[in-house]
């Protein structure tokens, strides 16, 4: 894959990142706010399947570790959405064929990605990371994620097809 | 697993499934790695000049977005409303929402300049000296912590473990600063603790975030006293430690809801609930230190003399 390519890939995920702490934030359901970080990574791996998935998955984790104002122990993100684009990849041969395969992956993916971040904080023990906390938060991320791919996926899948018109198959 | 639009090769399809082994393994690897890398080494974390280049470049980005997205999120409101008054003329319709608009806007702008001059008013009380700052970006719940992004950095004198207050009291304290944005942990996140005095009986005790996302949490005081019996609606103050930090003395933190003694280990623990909104924060001020380089306006000292606390030296 080219510079150019990377760069671009790079820059949308500077943007998604920025707009999921800055501007989402407004529109937080009991201070959840959709993971449009997943979303595009899951549009990422549905376009070019599990391998390019994982690896994105990973880079935009760090990024949503590292960015302000996150705090804890980097790399958790990392490893949830990493996980979170390789499923996403593996279902991408039923999810290229309908929507609501698409909303289903997009849910697994949500559920994965949340609940391993919610686990490696329970290894770390983070305190704010309780059992009955995460119960509360998992099912309005998952809905909030699921809510809004009808907006966010289909933009992504078409940028990530822009970006690649013939994508290796891998 | 995936259906493919191309003739079947057995060979192909157990390479690919290969490399996506290698790819996933070598992931989960890469980010464990980095895991153990910030969470064994605390501070000096070789992960941290990574998380001070990304504040670099997220920091501008958050406050641009918060500038630029100011009369939008406040327009909302007023296209909402709008809708709803479709059934009326469009006539009255239209002008009810430019009215709208403007009163949503100015009210914002009212509810600021209010807020910042309370928050002046905190400075010429106490003799604090603060910069001001805005929040510009909220941590998710997804997260698990309570943690901010202000547009105050290094250059207006923001460092870490500052205190940051709001007009009504304790926000929080600054964990680490970029040169133009800081990352603040709030009072209410679970890592928080924060010395703290009742007010009534200068009892001391240790105040813990309960980390409840969303809405405002309570805080916990443990009183290190067991025999002192915290009335609810006493003040609590910060308690403060030399050097004022990474909390300087004397700001108010909130009033007791409600207290209770419990048998086992010795203890009282009050319920707290904080003077600040920690769910709705907007203007902040960073308690900054005397040795302060002055590219922010800062907020004047007024008679520091009569300050019954000048706390932050």
């Amino acid at each position: 894959m080219g510079l150019l390519r990377s760069s671009a890939v790079g820059v949308l995920l500077v943007v998604t990142v920025t707009v999921q702490v800055g501007l989402f934030t407004h529109l937080s359901i009991a201070g959840v706010v959709p993971d449009l970080a997943l979303l595009v990574v899951v549009a990422a791996a549905l376009v070019r399947g599990p391998v390019y998935g994982t690896v994105l998955g990973l880079v935009a984790g760090l990024l949503v570790d590292l960015a302000p104002p996150a705090d804890g122990v980097a790399g958790r993100w990392a490893l949830a959405l990493a996980v979170a684009g390789w499923l996403a990849g593996l279902a991408r041969g039923e999810a290229r064929q309908s929507a609501v395969a698409t909303v289903v992956t997009v849910a697994v993916s949500s559920f994965a990605a949340t609940s391993l971040y919610a686990m490696s904080g329970l290894v770390l023990r983070d305190p704010g990371v309780t059992v009955g906390r995460v119960i509360e938060v998992l099912p309005v991320a998952v809905l909030y994620d699921v809510a809004v791919t009808p907006l966010v996926v289909p933009l992504a899948v078409l940028a990530f097809r822009r970006l690649d018109p013939a994508p290796i198959r891998w | 697993m995936s259906a493919r639009p191309r003739p079947w090769s057995p060979g192909r399809e157990r390479d690919a499934a290969r490399r996506a082994r290698t790819a996933v393994a070598l992931t989960v690897l890469t980010s464990v790695t980095v895991m153990t890398l910030d969470a064994g080494t605390g501070e000096d974390s070789p992960v941290e000049p990574a998380r001070s280049a990304a504040s670099q470049v997220f920091g501008p980005l958050e406050s641009g977005l918060s500038t630029l997205s100011a009369p939008v999120v406040t327009g909302v409101d007023a296209l909402v409303n709008v809708r709803r008054l479709k059934s009326d003329n469009t006539r009255l319709e239209r002008e009810v929402a430019t009215l709208r608009t403007e009163l949503a806007r100015s009210e914002v702008d009212r509810n600021r300049l209010a807020q910042y001059d309370a928050l002046a008013a905190v400075s010429e009380g106490s003799g604090f000296r603060l910069v001001p700052a805005r929040v510009v970006a909220v941590g998710p719940a997804q997260a698990f912590a309570r943690t901010v992004t202000i547009d105050a950095g290094t250059t207006d004198g923001v460092r870490p473990d500052l205190t940051v207050v709001e007009s009504g009291g304790l926000v929080g304290r600054v964990l680490r600063a970029g040169a133009h944005t800081a990352t603040v942990l709030l009072a209410v996140d679970a890592e928080s603790v924060v010395g703290g005095r009742l007010a009534e009986s200068m009892e001391l005790g240790y105040l813990r975030g309960s980390g409840d996302l969303g809405g405002d949490g309570l805080l916990h005081m443990n009183v290190v006293d067991p025999t002192v019996d915290p009335e609810p609606g006493d003040a609590v103050v910060t308690w403060g430690s030399r050097g004022g930090g990474p909390y300087v003395a004397g700001v108010p933190i909130g009033t007791v809801v409600d207290a209770r003694a419990s048998a086992g280990d010795q203890s009282v623990t009050a319920r707290v609930e904080p003077f600040a909104d920690m769910s709705a924060l907007d203007f902040v001020g960073v308690v900054v230190g005397p040795q302060r380089q002055k590219q922010r306006s800062e907020l004047s000292r007024v008679a520091p003399a009569d300050a019954t606390d000048p706390g932050g030296r």
